[in-house]
This record gives C-alpha cells, structure tokens and sequence, in this order.
C-alpha cells in the first residue's frame, strides 16, 4: 500500500442556521453552541481539519468564526482549525492576523487562514466598502497580510489602511508562519496570485463538473515555479452531505438545499434551483458531495486525484437541517468516507 | 506565431478573429469554445499580455495574449468580459467600428453598484420591467462608433462550457442574442451556434434586459422551445 498520509480532509460550515426536527428555526445562539460541539465531534470522528467561512445573514449568522474556532480549541487537541474564507477585502489585514495568532497560540499552532471573497457580500456595505473596489482591496491586504506572516516588524503602505512603519505585529506566532490559504472560484488570474504570495490554491468548487479545474492546478504549479517558490499544495472545497444511504442523504439535504438556493436567487437575481440539476450535481460528474460513505468517498478520490489536490474540506449541510443529521454526517464522514477515500487512493496509487 | 488548422463547416470568412477583454472568469471559457469552433481567438487582460502568458498557455491553449488595445484593433469581434466596473475604463476609441458581443452583466446584489448603470433602473438597484435602460443600451451608448450585441451573459461561466453541445444534439441547450444592427445579431447568432447553442433571438438591445439578472432566463439554461415558452410568459406577465 502506498503512504496517504499526505492527504487530509476537513469539515467546512458557515454556521448554516440549524433548525428543530419540525423545521422551526433555532437561534442564532443556539446554531453557534451546536457549531462548538460539531467542531469537537470532528475530532472525535477523525477529522483533520474544521473550518468556518464568514457570514452576515439571518441563514448564515456567522461573523466572526475566529471566536468559535478559540471555543474548539479549547476543547480539542489535534484537529487543525481555520477560517473558510476570511474575508479580507473588508477586514484589515493586521486585526485578521492578531486573531488568527491568537487562535494559534490558543490551539498550540493548529491555526490555518483561508483568504478570499466567498459567495457573500453582505460585510462590503456592513463595513462601509465598495464591492467595485474588491480586487484592489483584496490584492494589496493579501500582499499585507503575506508580509505579516514572516514575522518581525512590519514596513508597509497602500491605499486601503494606514501605513506601518517598522511595526511590530503581536502576537508572534512560535512555529512559523499560519498556513495560509487563498480562496479561489474560478479567476485564473486569483491562482497566480495565490502563487505570487506564496500560499496555497484553495478552489472552491460548487458547481459544475470539478474536473475542470484541473489545469488551474497544473496553472499553480508553474505559476509557483515562475516566482521561484516551492511546491505548496492545493486544497479542495465542495458542498455536500453524508447520511446512511444515497436517499436518506439527499432527502436530507436537497430540501434545504433547493430553500436557500430558492432564497439567494430571488436576492440575487438568478433562476431556482431545479431538481433534475441537483440530480446531476449530485451524481458522479457534479460537484455536490450528497450520498453515502461510499458514494462521497468514491467521488472525493476521483476528484482529488483529477485536481491533484491534496486536500479536501467538505462544506457540510444546509441551513435549515437539524443539529442531529449534521453530527451523523460527521460521524460517517470521519469514521467512514475518509478511511475509505484514503484506501481508493492507495490503492490507485498501487495499481499504477 | 501558430497556425490554427480547422475543418468546420463554414467558410473561413464566418470566422473572424476574436479579441477576448478579459481573462478573468467568463473570458477563458468563451475562448476555449470559439477555439474548439475553429476561430482564432486573441485574448488580452488590463495589462502586459506577459501577466496571462501563463494562463493563455495552460487555460486557453491556442488563444494569443495581447494588450488589450492590440487585441481589439486586431479583432473582427470583440467579446466584453471584464467585470463591468473596468467597462467604464475602456477607451471607446479601441472599439470604433467593432462589432462587439456584451457579455458582461451589471448585477448589483453580487458586484455593487454603479451609478451610471443604475440610470435609471428602480431605487434598490434590481431590474424592474418597463424601468429604464438595459445594461447593454448603456454600453452601446458609450460605445457609439460600435455596433454592440448582448450575448454570452446569462449562462453561467461554469455552465457554459459543461452544457455546450453540436448543432442538432437531443440535449442542446439555448442562448439568447440581442441587439439592434441586424447583420450584428446574425454574426453572433452564428458564433453562439458554432460554439454549442441554438441562438434565441429576443430583439433589440432594450429586450436585452430579459438576458439579465433578474430576466427570466438569467442563470437558467434552457432548450430553444422551453426558452421561447419562458421569454413568452414573462412578456404575458407584463401586459
């Protein structure tokens, strides 16, 4: 058998409002007391990494996942946490990494960042930021914050913050710099930044066949060669959720699923989710991850390997499905799917 | 620089060269399907061609990088997929006498707004019926030595490619074309048919507005008659 302990796979949540088995909503309070404990189970069940993306919504209250993630730490001891995605045009640089330091003394350097815009734009005008103004912002606080990651004082100035000058950041993190991520959906031109940076090619994948993406890991590679870099990994990101069995699992989820998606394009503007696309997404060349262990499994392998990634954190549920079928989606997803996806690719390996 | 060798079906001349504005998220895509449809394809970002050498040669095999002022003197259609916003950084001047395909959105709830592509759509920015210009009529306006067509837009980027399909397969999915020089419309019809689509032909650039966000068929791919039927009832709705 060849060594897959190269590979690692993590849980990502937005804090996706939970709700009672009779659908009522639970509170806000509540959905982010059962976040602390999923995130405790996915250590528990084998999991390697948890993530939160920020949020601003009623469905997705989840502004400040830094806070939740020192919570888990308390609490854990191995399973690696990080934001999935900081985002960072509409933060500044120096508050995101004097958090995400804090959580890596707090976790004793467990602390992982993934930077990039996500699906949601509500922080631009909560913060007072112009989404017009989103690759300016975005590409000079990377360049910030990838200077705040070697350590030692800091000399900058843009146009988005206050300059520094020799500035030392605390805290000082004690094992090198924070894993450090950059969210892509996409852009080719967001992989060569990533590149540029120095930090690793996260691809968020909610859509479509995922496959698709695998020149922008071969675009990284020799990206990261053209700057003169090492080789950094590449991480995939996709919705989905586990159950006992391929019905159970999208009973579970399309529901909820076709609720929020029905939600954001009426916000939005775009056309309802249908069933029939859903079917495809979810089936073997789409990239919903919804099915059982061996299903989930049998599609994370394939795509990792499509990708080259080395990683894979699966966006768990939808707003609006309870608290128990998370915690059993993480069960099967740590006691199952991922041994299982660590033996196909063995084996692929072995067979070759 | 490569010779593309092609056997379509069309004559050469159908073909012209495609000057791509863009190499963000939609621009690779449609690159990638007027390549495999036998056109020859330009594509330039904001800056030096040199920035997307590396993904012309990874994404868009095939495609020249160029500046983006050589592209489109070069081009016999200019395809707009910029974010919008970097629209208005355009020197019309680069599009005198061009045939040029919109297909770019103004879509507030996802990309903020922008003034002068609110004028003079309803207060919070959404698309209302019978409110104002289409975003495409805006462009037309400030691209007046051009002849503009709204296309390529409502399909998803991620879509575009996985759903194109040969004239005459079961599954063929539909693309609407807008706009008001008729020559114009029958240029690009034919560019969406040859890279996978049957082209809906909706009407002028101010029908446009059904091909945005909030229109009908934005973000919904469709087969031509269940198209038709969607653009049909929405324009029932209306009266």
């Amino acid at each position: 058998m060849t060594d897959t302990s190269v590979y690692t796979f993590g849980l990502d949540t937005f804090g996706d409002r939970n709700a009672d088995a009779s659908g009522t909503p639970l509170s806000h309070a509540q959905t982010i007391r059962n976040v602390v404990e999923e995130g405790v189970f996915a250590e528990q069940a084998g999991v390697d990494f948890f993530g939160i993306g920020e949020h601003h919504t009623d469905y997705f209250p989840m502004p400040a996942g830094d806070v939740v993630l020192a919570a888990i730490a308390a609490r854990t001891s191995r399973i690696r946490l990080g934001s999935a995605v900081t985002v960072l045009s509409s933060d500044d640089p120096v508050r995101v990494f004097q958090r995400y330091s804090t959580l890596n003394a707090i976790s004793s350097g467990r602390a992982e960042v993934i930077l990039g815009r996500g699906s949601s734009i509500e922080s631009f005008p909560l913060f007072g930021y112009d989404l017009a103004d989103y690759e300016k912002l975005f590409d000079e606080k990377a360049t910030l914050f990838a200077e705040l990651l070697k350590g030692g004082p800091v000399t900058w100035e843009g146009k988005t913050r206050p300059a520094l000058l020799n500035q030392d950041v605390v805290p000082h993190n004690e094992s090198g710099p924070i894993p450090t991520w950059i969210g892509v959906g996409g852009n080719p031109e967001s992989v060569i930044r990533a590149a540029r940076l120095g930090f690793g090619l996260a691809l968020a994948i909610i859509g479509g066949n995922p496959a698709r993406f695998a020149p922008y890991s071969e675009l990284f590679r020799r990206a990261l060669e053209k700057f003169g870099r090492g080789p950094l990994p590449v991480l995939m990101h996709a919705p989905g959720h586990v159950a006992a069995t391929d019905e159970q699992a999208k009973a579970e989820f399309w529901p909820r699923y076709r609720d929020i998606f029905t939600l954001v394009a009426a916000e939005r503007g775009f056309a309802n989710p249908t069933a029939d696309r859903f079917e495809w997404e979810s089936g073997p060349d789409g990239a919903l991850f919804v099915g059982s262990p061996e299903t989930v499994a049998r599609k994370i392998a394939t795509n990792l390997r499509a990708l080259g990634a080395t990683r894979f954190d699966l966006k768990y549920g939808m707003p609006g499905m309870t608290h128990d079928s998370l915690l059993t989606g993480i069960e099967l997803y740590g006691r199952e799917v991922i041994p299982r996806v660590r033996e196909l690719l063995a084996t692929e390996a072995a067979a070759v | 620089m490569k010779t593309r060798q092609w056997q379509g079906r069309y004559p050469d001349s159908q073909r012209g060269r495609l000057g791509i504005l863009g190499a963000g998220h939609i621009g690779p895509v449609v690159a990638r399907l007027a390549l495999g449809a036998g056109y020859p394809v330009d594509i330039a970002a904001s800056g030096d061609p040199e920035d997307i050498a590396l993904i012309t040669e990874l994404i868009v095999p095939g495609a020249r990088p160029r500046w983006a002022s050589d592209a489109a003197a070069d081009a016999d259609i200019v395809v707009l997929a910029m974010p919008l916003h970097r629209f208005l950084d355009v020197d019309p001047g680069l599009l005198s006498g061009k045939l040029v395909v919109d297909a770019m959105n103004y879509w507030p709830a996802s990309d903020g707004r922008l003034s002068v592509f609110q004028d003079p759509v309803s207060e919070d920015g959404a698309f209302e019926d019978g409110a104002g210009a289409s975003s495409s009529e805006i462009v037309a306006r400030r691209l007046a030595g051009s002849r503009v067509v709204k296309a390529l837009n409502h399909i998803g980027y991620h879509e575009l490619e996985d759903q194109a399909r040969p004239a005459g397969a079961k599954d063929r999915k539909a693309a609407g074309v807008a706009g008001d020089d008729p020559d114009a419309v029958d240029a690009i019809a034919r560019l969406v048919d040859q890279i996978g689509y049957d082209p809906a032909r909706v009407g002028g650039l101010a029908a446009g507005r059904i091909l945005q966000p909030g229109g009908p068929v934005f973000g919904v791919t469709l087969n031509l008659p269940e198209f038709k039927r969607v653009v049909q009832e929405h324009a029932r709705s209306l009266t």
